[in-house]
């Protein structure tokens, strides 16, 4: 394969991870949230594949096996596990409409651009030139944690924001070392672990998982 | 034993009475969780000894300096005091067939996998590793704030596991950014995360990156150390856990979140000078306190006026950081382990409070030194340590952050600081006088309280422990004194 080829596979790669967290600003349906949430977790793995090639090494490709199992596979079956628990959350409302919130979403994208300066001005390879990517991907997220009113769309927004920083981590270094990017997977797998069951007990507790209904402790 | 050792037993000894937990009867349970709780500060203790005399002992991805071994003395003698009152606690629990042994069987193997996981926290060596265990340690607590499952716990918990981990995340992206600047200054692999290795290679560091990395970073630890305006979850989920593990939480689990801070600052500061983390830490300290005395004032909820009081000293502590004088740091280790101490007293107070009248109100607890004087005693001298007053040894720690704070010409930060702290210490102290001496709530719940245990004699004996260490500390450090000042070594205090 050659370096230009290379090149353009992860630019497309990381136009597709960007375009998947628009697009979950976008939709309301919950299922096609995780579907998007899918897709993102495969263009990620894309990224790692497409750095584990240019390097060559076993450990980046190990890695890069790994991150596909983990967010193209493992949590999305788990955020539908959730969703066929509690049934009758099939879409989300926002706080705000949709048409503000893709606004948003493109001044959350310059932004993005203009925070990650520093560390694009560090490495100027073609692959840390799209680490923001990352960073819009992470203000998306936060973006959706703070206006959905499902848990499960603010699983996702949790979600969204370690995919972004997984893909700066990417884009910028080449991954972090195999010892903490095991330890970051067992945690985020175990915390979204702990969040399904918890989603299970919120509907158990206030017979939905609407936030707003979270009212009871206040000062 | 060798030093090496001595470097994983914090961690196996935990993971070992997890292991008891799961296997045997909850009270030989409950006792090997106070004995690991032990053998984590006897660790500590026995490294002190060899770092304090020599240079630092590593193995692995382990690695203790004297700030490690004063962490992991915190750790330990916090986790005692909540471990023994644990024992207590689920005693009461089982007496009156509020908890079924499943769910203490599940409390004590959380409660040590939390203690391991903060001693990893303050042993990891590895930047990277830190962020994990920190991590960690919100997953393994996400049950115990949910305990009750209750409406209120089960929201505390959402609350908590929500807001920790996109804080937490917050911290990992710096995490990404300082193990990127170190890759491009020439390191590879694990080293580049390497405190060891960034402290001593801090020249090649880029600052304009650094400065990101140190802002993301103090954003993120700062959200789970409780630091304004991070805080909202952290109210919520002292409240609501069980009372020995709100006193870990409170007294340990935010200091290892800002020992994170730390570790960070000494290297941020060798990159950019230490204005950029004095001006951002100036700032939290300065909000958390003003959260802190605003909501302390109203306040009718007595774990929650505890929360509140977490926060007022994390704010006290990040004042100190802030100021990084060598008498300001060894003040703010001072204050952790004190605060510590006090506040676990406070909350296991606070729990079997709560035991034996069923209500969190401030007015339904009023008037306890009558009914109860044992509780009573413990309780209100744990809210004496916390108010600063001599002889516990937060006033001694309360001064020299405020003496270090002049001395460095922050005056107006200290003025500013101090009158927070003073109109919080007037809450704080008209609340404990109703609870302690005011008549008692003259018009009585319409639901009478959960079937009421009487507090025994022997669950004061914690309390009383700890109300004993953190008085000796307030008149002599001791042994500590020469490890206090290693640690400020470490943490670059000048």
């Amino acid at each position: 394969m050659t370096g230009t080829v290379n090149t353009q596979l992860l630019n497309l790669a990381c136009g597709l991870f960007l375009l998947t967290a628009v697009g979950v600003l976008w939709r309301r349906e919950l299922s096609a949230l995780i579907g998007l949430f899918t897709v993102q977790g495969l263009a990620l793995t894309g990224i790692a594949v497409l750095l584990a090639a240019d390097t060559g090494s076993g450990e980046a490709a190990a890695v890069a096996a790994g991150v596909g199992i983990l967010k193209a596979g493992l949590l999305p079956w788990l955020l539908r596990r959730v969703l066929h628990r509690v049934p009758e959350a099939r879409e989300t409302a926002s706080l705000v409409n949709v048409s503000a919130s893709l606004l948003a979403a493109a001044a959350l994208t310059l932004l993005a651009y203009a925070a990650a300066r520093p560390l694009v001005a560090l490495a100027p390879s073609p692959t840390a030139r799209a680490a923001p990517v990352g960073i819009a991907v992470l203000l998306i997220g936060f973006f959706l944690a703070a206006t959905r009113r499902r848990a499960i769309s603010q699983i996702i927004g949790v979600l969204l924001i370690d995919n972004g920083i997984a893909a700066v981590a990417f884009l910028a270094t080449g991954g972090v070392p195999l010892v903490v990017e095991l330890g970051v997977s067992a945690d985020l797998l175990l915390a979204v672990l702990v969040l399904q069951v918890l989603t299970t007990r919120l509907q158990a507790a206030f017979g939905d998982t609407d936030l707003d209904e979270l009212r009871e402790l206040h000062d | 034993m060798s030093p090496t050792l001595t470097l994983y037993l914090p961690l196996v000894a935990p993971f070992a009475a997890a292991g008891a937990a799961a296997l045997l009867d909850r009270r030989v349970a409950a006792w090997a969780g106070v004995a690991a709780a032990a053998t984590i500060l006897a660790a500590g203790g026995a490294l002190a000894a060899t770092v304090t005399r020599g240079p630092a002992v590593a193995w692995g991805l382990l690695r203790a300096d004297a700030l490690t071994a004063f962490m992991l003395i915190v750790i330990g003698a916090v986790a005692t005091v909540a471990c023994w009152a644990s024992v207590h606690h689920l005693a009461d629990e089982a007496a009156t067939g509020t908890d079924s042994p499943a769910a203490a069987r599940r409390y004590l193997i959380l409660v040590q996998l939390f203690l391991a996981a903060m001693s990893l926290a303050v042993l990891a060596d590895n930047l990277g590793l830190l962020w994990v265990a920190v991590e960690a340690t919100t997953i393994v607590t996400a049950f115990l704030v949910g305990h009750r499952r209750t409406r209120a716990s089960v929201e505390a918990a959402w609350k908590y596991v929500v807001l920790c981990s996109v804080g937490i995340g917050i911290a990992f992206l710096g995490t990404v950014c300082i193990y990127a600047t170190a890759v491009a200054a020439g390191a590879h692999g694990t080293t580049a995360l390497n405190w060891t290795h960034l402290a001593t290679h801090a020249a090649g560091l880029d600052p304009d990156l650094t400065r990101l990395a140190a802002g993301l970073i103090l954003l993120g630890f700062g959200t789970k150390a409780g630091l304004a305006p991070m805080h909202a979850w952290l109210p919520d989920a002292h409240s609501q856990a069980p009372a020995p593990v709100s006193a870990l939480m409170s007294g340990v689990l935010l200091s290892v979140a800002f020992y994170a801070i730390l570790r960070y600052k000494t290297i941020t500061d060798a990159v950019l000078g230490p204005t950029y983390t004095r001006t951002l830490l100036l700032v939290a300290a300065l909000a958390s306190l003003t959260v802190a005395a605003a909501l302390l004032i109203a306040q009718r909820d007595y774990k929650r006026m505890l929360a509140y009081s977490s926060i007022e000293h994390m704010g006290l502590v990040a004042l100190g950081a802030a100021t990084g004088s060598r008498l300001a740091i060894t003040a703010v280790l001072l204050h952790i382990l004190g605060h510590g101490l006090g506040k676990a007293v406070a909350f296991c107070g606070a729990g079997q409070l709560l035991a034996t009248t069923g209500s969190t109100r401030i007015t339904a607890v009023r008037g306890l030194a009558g009914r109860h004087p044992a509780l009573a005693g413990g309780f209100g001298l744990a809210l004496l340590a916390l108010l600063g007053l001599p002889p516990f040894s937060l006033f001694a720690s309360e001064l020299g952050i405020a003496r270090a704070g002049l001395a460095a010409g922050h005056g107006w930060a200290i003025a500013a600081a101090f009158t927070l702290v003073l109109v919080a210490f007037a809450a704080l102290a008209r609340h404990g006088a109703g609870i302690l001496l005011g008549p008692p709530d003259p018009t009585p719940a319409t639901d009478p309280p959960t079937p009421a245990s009487r507090p025994r004699t022997a669950s004061i004996a914690p309390l009383a422990l700890g109300l004993a260490a953190a008085a000796t500390l307030g008149v002599t450090l001791g042994p500590l004194q020469d490890l206090l000042h290693a640690a400020t070594t470490v943490v670059g205090g000048r």
